[in-house]
C-alpha cells in the first residue's frame, strides 16, 4: 500500500540526449533572421497576416533541420543544441548592443560568432522603423514611455521586444484531426463567408493565411521525414537504422494526419510545440493538461499490448529533454527578470474535468517520473490538487519535490476555479483549466490571456510619495503633499494607494499600446488556428480572435510593502518614535548603510566622470576613495549612523507579515488589494478585461536593484520580496505559520495568478512517513484558500550559503537528530555536521 | 492545578511548530523549563534550570524561561490545527522534563485532548510514580529514555541513578497506550555494542513495546553552554560515526525478539 507509485526504468538512450544537449554552448544562429527578411521584402503591400504565413512558409521551406543523435524525437529550431533563432519583427536594436556582451553577461549567456554578427548586420537595416517594438513606442504616450524605460516603476518590456506566447493551443485537435483536419475547417469557414459582409476580406485574408501556415508544417515535417529516410540509409546500425525508418514514416503522417499510436502523438505534440516558438519568440508555450488530451491513443496502445509502459515512458522523457532544446535570446535586462534560459513551458497533470471528475490517470503519473529522469529545468511541471485528488498522486509529487528541482508546482482548484469564473468563464471552461508560463491560469485553446503582462514594483509608489512625485529630478508621479506635513497615517495610505494607481493607469496604457502594436504588425495565423475561436470568427488572436481575452499584469512587493507601512503607522503616527522627517532622510541616507558592491561600483564610475568633467585628475588611488565613501557610507556622521541603528532594530521589532499574525496578515491583504482591485475597471484592445496577478518571476532582484531603502528596514538595490510569500528571512515561525499567513490573502482577485515559494532541507522529506506528513502540510495550506505552493528542497550548497549569510535563510527548515530545526538557529558546529552528513547522505 | 486546566501556570522556554519527528503526524512542541538529570551531553542546557535565566546567543543576551498560563499556550498550539487534523497530529511536551512540572504538565495534555489532538511527551520518567499516574491517561505515546543499564555509570553521566526510571519504565510499559523506548548514542558513555544491546535486552522484555530509536550523539548544545557560562564537558567528543551506529543497531536487533529498531526517531 505505502509505496510511491510508477516508478519506471529510465532508459540509457534518455541520458545521452541529455549529455548532448549540454555538451556546447548555446548559440545565436541567423538563418531565421534572414529567412524571414527575404520573405517580407517579396511581399511589400500585401496584407500583414498574408505576409506573416508567407514569410513562416518560406522559414519552414529553408531553415536548416537537424536529427540529434539516438533522437526518437524529431524537431529542433537550431542546428546548435539549446541554441536560438532570432526575430527581428519583434526588435532588434538591444542585440546589436549586446554582440560583444552576450556571451559574457549575468544572465542566460549564448555565444554569437563573428560570421552570425555580419549576418544579422546585413538583414537588420530592412526593419528600422518597422518593429513591433518601434510601433508600440510610437503609439504610447510620451510620459509613460519616459516612466516604463527610464523610471524602474513598471516594466512592460517582455512584449515590448518579444512575441506574446503565454498560450496553450489545441494540440489534441493536431493529434486527433491534424492538420489537414484544421485545413478543412479553415475551408468550410471560408465557404460559410458572405461576399456582402464587411468583415469578408479580413476574414477571407486570415482562413488563407491559416491554410498556408498549417501546408507549411506539414511541409516542414515531410522534410524531416525525408532527412530520416537519407540518414536510415547511410546507417550501418540495425537498431537505428530501423528507428530513423520509423521517424520518416512518422513525420510523413503528423501533424498532417491523424496520429494513429502513442508514439506518432508525441511526434504531433512535439513539431506543434517547436513550431509555435518559431513563428513568434513568445514563451510560456504551455503544453497544459497533457496527461488528458495524450491519454486516448497511449490507453489504446497499453491496451492492445502495442507499447510497454517503459516505452511510453521513455518517449515522454525524449519529449521532456526536447522541452529543453528551446531556448530564446532576450535583452539583457529581461534575461535577469526571466533568468536560467526557461521557456516557461507549463505542463499541468491531475485535476478535474468539466464535468467535476477526478481525471487523474497513469500519465500523470509518468509525467513526474519523467521529471525525475531527465532532472531538467522544462517543463515546468505542475499538478492541480482538489479535495478528490488522489492520495497516491500527492505522494508522488511529494517523491518529485524531495530530488529538490523545485518541482511541481502546486495549484489549488478550490481557488482557482471560482477565481477564473468570476472573469467569464464557464464552470465547464473553469474546470478544466491549465497553468500557463509560471502560475497563470487559463482555460486551454480558447483563451489569449496575455499573462506576464508587466511587472508592477509595489515598492516604488512610496517612494515618490516621499518624494512628493518626483523622481530624478522630473515630476512623474502626482503631488500628493508633502510627507511631513501628513497628520494621519490614512493620509499617508492614501497618498500611496495614489501614486500606485497613477503609475497602474500608466502600465494599462503602455499594455495596450503593445498590444495594439503586435495585432497591426504580428498577426500570428499558425498559433491563432489552433486557439478558439479564431477560425470561427475568422480573426487571429492577436486582433482579439480567442474566446477568453485578458491582460494580466503582476505586482510584486506585497511583504515589504506591508511591513513599511505597518512601521510608518506604528512608528511615525502611532508610538512617534521617529518623525516622518527623520524616516524621510533615513531612507535617503540608507539608513546609514553603504551601498552593495555593485551599486557602489556603477556610483563609481559616474562620479569619477563627473570629477574629470570638471577638470580633477582621476587616478586609482582617487577612485578608491570614492568606491570606499560608498560602501562605507563615509558621508554620514557617527551619530547619525547611530540614530539609523537605532530606527532600525525598532522596525526590526515589530511584527511582520508571515508570521500568522491575524492583524498583520489583514494588513497585507488590504495591501494587496491596493494593487489587484483597480483593474477590474480597465479593459484591453481585444475585447477582454485585465486582471492582476501577484508575483515577480525574478524580477523582483533587478527592480529591486532599482529601487531605495525601504521603511521596512530593506536597504537601497537589494532585492524585493519574492512572490507572495514574506520578505526574505522575516518569517521566523516556521512553515506552518508562513503558510497561514499567505493564505490570508485573497488569492481569488489576484485571478492571473499568485506565487509562493517554501524551502525545505531534503531531510524533511526523507522517509515515507515525511512524505506523508508533507502531503498533510499541503492540504492543510490549501484547505484554507492557498493558490499555488512551490518548495525549494535545497542542497549543500545552499546549505553552506545559509551558514554564510545566515540572514537569508532563516526558515530554512532541516531534520537535525531526532527532530527538525531551522537550519540558522542551529550552532556553527551542529551546521556542519549536517552539511557533511548530506554530503554522505546519511540523514 | 488550578481548578480550570486553562488558568493553570508553568514555566516554558520555547515553542517549536512543525516538528515532524517527535510523534505521528505534524506537531508543536512545548518545552518545558526545569529538569532534575543533569546529563552531560545534553543539546538543551537552558532547559535545565527551573530559574529563569539569561543565555547570549549570536551576540544578543536572550531571556531563557518564562511563565505562562495553560491558554496561552493553546493559543500558539490552536494555530497549527488543520495541520494535526490532516495528519493525525497534536501536542508534544518536551524539555527539560515535564513530569517536574506535573500540574502544568496535566493541563497542557487535557486542553490538548479537548480539542481532539494526539498528545505525547519525551521523557526520562525519573519521577514519583503518581506523577506518572497522573498523566497516563492523558498521553497517547510516550518516547521515553533509557540511558543505560549500569546504574552507577547512569549516574556518573546524568548525576541520577536509573532504578527508579526503569521500574517506571515497566509501570509504563503496562499502562501506557503506546511507548516507543529511545537511547541517545553517547560516545564514552554507552556506545559498545554489549550496552546497547543491554538496553535492547530490557526494552524487549518489556509488555507491548516494539520499537526502539538510537538517536546518535549530537553537539547542538555546544554553543550554548558557553553562552549560559558554563563549561561543556563533553568538549572534543565526536558524534558516532554511521558505520558504528549500523553496528550498534545490529547488536540491538541481535538482543531483542520483537523489537524494531531504527537509527533517528
Amino acid at each position: 500500500m505505502n509505496q510511491i507509485k510508477f516508478v519506471i526504468e529510465k532508459s540509457p538512450r534518455i541520458q545521452r540526449l541529455i549529455d548532448h544537449l549540454y555538451a556546447a554552448t548555446p548559440q545565436i544562429e541567423a538563418d531565421r533572421a534572414e529567412l524571414i527578411t527575404e520573405s517580407y521584402k517579396q511581399t511589400e503591400g500585401l496584407p500583414i497576416v498574408k505576409r506573416r504565413s508567407a514569410a513562416f512558409r518560406h522559414i519552414l521551406e529553408n531553415i536548416p533541420i537537424v536529427i540529434r543523435p539516438e533522437e526518437l524525437i524529431v524537431g529542433s529550431n537550431s542546428i546548435v543544441p539549446r541554441s536560438c533563432q532570432t526575430f527581428p519583427e519583434y526588435s532588434f536594436e538591444w542585440l546589436e548592443g549586446e554582440y560583444d556582451t552576450i556571451a559574457t553577461r549575468d544572465a542566460d549567456r549564448f555565444y554569437i560568432s563573428p560570421e552570425t554578427v555580419e549576418r544579422l548586420k546585413k538583414v537588420h537595416p530592412y526593419w528600422k522603423g518597422k518593429t513591433v517594438s518601434d510601433l508600440a513606442a510610437q503609439s504610447m504616450d510620451p510620459e509613460v514611455l519616459d516612466v516604463f524605460l527610464n523610471h524602474g516603476i513598471f516594466t512592460v518590456g517582455n512584449y515590448f521586444y518579444n512575441g506574446i506566447g503565454h498560450i496553450n493551443v489545441d494540440y489534441a485537435k493536431v493529434i486527433y484531426k491534424g492538420l489537414e483536419g484544421v485545413i478543412e475547417e479553415a475551408r468550410q469557414a471560408m465557404a460559410k463567408l458572405y461576399i456582402g459582409n464587411g468583415d469578408y476580406l479580413s476574414r477571407k485574408n486570415f482562413l488563407e493565411s491559416v491554410i498556408e501556415s498549417c501546408e507549411a508544417v506539414i511541409f516542414y515535417a515531410r522534410r524531416y521525414s525525408e532527412l530520416a529516410l537519407k540518414e536510415a540509409g547511410k546507417c550501418t546500425d540495425s537498431v537505428r537504422k530501423a528507428e530513423l525508418l520509423r521517424i520518416a514514416e512518422t513525420c510523413d503522417r503528423v501533424p498532417a494526419k491523424p496520429a494513429r499510436n502513442f508514439y506518432e502523438a508525441c511526434q504531433a505534440f512535439w513539431f506543434v510545440q517547436q513550431l509555435i516558438q518559431c513563428e513568434s519568440s513568445g514563451h510560456s508555450i504551455s503544453p497544459g493538461r497533457f496527461d488528458q488530451y495524450m491519454y486516448p491513443l497511449f490507453k489504446k496502445d497499453l491496451d492492445n499490448g502495442t507499447i510497454t509502459l517503459e516505452e511510453a515512458q521513455e518517449y515522454l522523457d525524449c519529449i521532456w529533454v526536447k522541452l529543453n532544446d528551446l531556448t530564446k535570446v532576450r535583452d539583457a535586462a529581461s534575461a535577469e527578470g526571466f533568468a536560467g534560459y526557461g521557456l516557461f513551458q507549463n505542463l499541468i497533470v491531475g485535476g478535474q474535468n468539466e464535468d467535476g471528475v477526478d481525471v487523474t490517470n497513469e500519465l500523470s503519473y509518468m509525467c513526474m517520473e519523467a521529471t525525475m529522469h531527465v532532472r531538467l529545468p522544462q517543463p515546468s511541471l505542475s499538478i492541480r490538487v482538489w479535495n478528490c485528488t488522489p492520495h497516491d498522486l500527492l505522494i508522488k509529487a511529494a517523491a518529485v519535490t524531495r530530488e529538490g528541482l523545485g518541482v511541481p508546482a502546486f495549484y489549488n482548484d478550490e481557488v482557482i476555479i471560482p477565481a477564473i469564473m468570476a472573469r467569464g468563464l464557464t464552470l465547464q471552461d473553469a474546470r478544466d483549466y491549465c497553468i500557463i508560463g509560471c502560475v497563470e491560469p487559463q482555460k486551454g485553446a480558447r483563451t489569449d490571456g496575455w499573462h506576464d503582462a508587466a511587472f508592477f514594483n509595489m515598492c516604488r509608489p512610496l517612494e515618490l510619495v516621499f518624494s512628493n512625485g518626483y523622481d530624478k529630478g522630473e515630476l512623474i508621479g502626482l503631488q500628493t503633499g508633502d510627507v511631513e506635513k501628513m497628520t494621519t497615517f490614512e493620509e499617508f495610505f492614501d497618498a500611496y494607494k495614489a501614486q500606485e494607481l497613477h503609475f497602474i493607469e500608466m502600465m494599462v496604457h503602455a499594455d495596450n499600446a503593445v498590444d495594439y502594436a503586435h495585432s497591426v504588425r504580428c498577426p500570428l495565423p499558425f498559433q491563432s488556428c489552433l486557439c478558439n475561436d479564431c477560425i470561427e470568427r475568422g480573426v487571429s488572436l492577436q486582433e482579439g480572435g480567442a474566446h477568453y481575452n485578458f491582460t494580466g499584469p503582476q505586482g510584486f512587493g506585497i511583504a515589504n510593502m506591508t511591513d513599511a507601512l505597518l512601521a510608518i503607522k506604528t512608528l511615525v503616527f502611532e508610538e512617534k518614535k521617529v518623525t516622518m522627517a527623520e524616516m524621510k532622510q533615513a531612507l535617503a541616507d540608507n539608513f546609514g548603510k553603504g551601498f552593495i558592491p555593485k551599486k557602489a561600483s556603477e556610483l563609481t564610475v559616474e562620479v569619477a566622470k563627473n570629477l574629470a568633467a570638471e577638470g580633477i585628475a582621476i587616478n586609482e588611488a582617487v577612485i578608491k576613495e570614492i568606491y570606499n565613501g560608498l560602501i562605507n557610507a563615509s558621508h554620514i556622521s557617527a551619530d547619525k549612523k547611530a540614530r539609523y541603528d537605532e530606527i532600525l532594530r525598532m522596525i526590526e521589532a515589530l511584527p511582520k507579515y508571515g508570521n500568522d499574525i491575524t492583524e498583520v496578515d489583514a494588513f497585507a491583504r488590504e495591501v494587496g488589494n491596493t494593487y489587484t482591485k483597480p483593474f477590474e475597471n480597465f479593459t484591453n484592445p481585444r475585447g477582454g478585461i485585465f486582471q492582476a496577478g501577484l508575483y515577480p518571476v525574478s524580477a523582483n532582484v533587478p527592480l529591486g536593484y532599482q529601487t531605495g531603502a525601504t521603511p521596512d528596514g530593506r536597504l537601497a538595490y537589494t532585492p524585493i520580496a519574492d512572490g507572495v510569500g514574506p520578505a526574505s528571512g522575516r518569517d521566523i515561525k516556521g512553515p506552518t505559520a508562513t503558510a497561514n499567513s499567505v493564505a490570508r490573502l485573497d488569492h481569488g482577485i489576484a485571478s492571473n495568478g499568485t506565487l509562493f515559494n517554501q524551502k525545505f532541507h531534503p531531510s524533511a522529506l526523507s522517509s515515507m512517513s515525511s512524505l506523508e506528513k508533507f502531503v498533510a502540510y499541503l492540504r492543510g495550506y490549501f484547505d484554507q484558500k492557498g493558490m499555488h505552493v512551490q518548495y525549494n528542497v535545497v542542497s549543500r550548497e545552499t546549505l553552506i550559503d545559509a551558514q554564510k549569510n545566515p540572514e537569508k535563510y532563516k526558515t530554512l527548515v532541516v531534520r537535525v537528530a531526532g527532530y527538525s530545526a531551522l537550519f540558522t538557529t542551529l550552532s556553527r558546529s551542529l551546521q556542519d555536521d549536517i552539511i557533511n552528513r548530506t554530503e554522505q547522505g546519511g540523514l | 492545578m488550578a481548578k480550570n486546566i486553562f488558568e493553570q501556570t508553568g514555566r516554558i522556554f520555547d515553542i517549536q511548530r512543525y516538528s515532524l519527528h517527535d510523534g505521528p503526524g505534524i506537531r508543536t512542541i512545548v518545552f518545558l523549563k526545569g529538569c532534575y538529570l543533569r546529563c552531560k551531553w545534553c543539546c538543551n542546557p537552558e532547559s535545565q534550570e527551573y530559574k529563569i535565566e539569561e543565555m547570549t546567543r549570536g551576540g544578543k543576551v536572550e531571556i531563557m524561561g518564562r511563565d505562562v498560563t495553560v491558554a496561552e499556550v493553546m493559543e500558539e498550539v490552536l494555530k497549527d490545527r488543520i495541520y494535526y487534523a490532516k495528519s493525525g497530529g497534536g501536542l508534544t511536551l518536551s524539555g527539560g522534563e515535564c513530569m517536574a512540572q506535573p500540574e502544568f504538565a496535566e493541563a497542557l495534555l487535557r486542553a490538548a485532548h479537548e480539542f481532539g489532538f494526539s498528545t505525547a511527551i519525551e521523557t526520562t520518567a525519573f519521577a514519583h510514580r503518581e506523577v506518572v499516574q497522573s498523566l497516563l491517561p492523558h498521553v497517547d505515546h510516550f518516547l521515553m529514555d533509557i540511558k543505560h543499564m549500569d546504574s552507577a555509570k547512569h549516574k556518573e553521566f546524568t548525576t541520577q541513578e536509573n532504578g527508579q526510571i526503569l521500574e517506571n519504565a515497566k509501570y509504563i510499559a503496562e499502562n501506557a497506550n503506546h511507548l516507543i523506548i529511545r537511547v541517545p548514542v553517547v560516545p564514552t558513555f554507552n556506545d559498545t555494542p554489549a550496552e546497547i544491546a543491554a538496553i535492547a535486552r530490557f526494552a524487549d522484555s518489556l509488555p507491548n513495546v516494539t520499537e526502539m530509536h538510537l538517536l546518535p550523539y549530537h553537539r547542538l548544545g555546544q554553543d550554548k553552554y558557553a553562552g549560559l557560562g558554563r563549561t561543556y564537558l563533553m568538549d572534543g567528543i565526536a558524534p558516532p560515526a554511521n558505520e558504528h551506529m549500523n553496528m550498534l543497531l545490529k547488536a540491538a536487533e541481535g538482543a531483542s525478539t520483537k523489537l524494531h529498531v531504527q537509527i533517528g526517531g
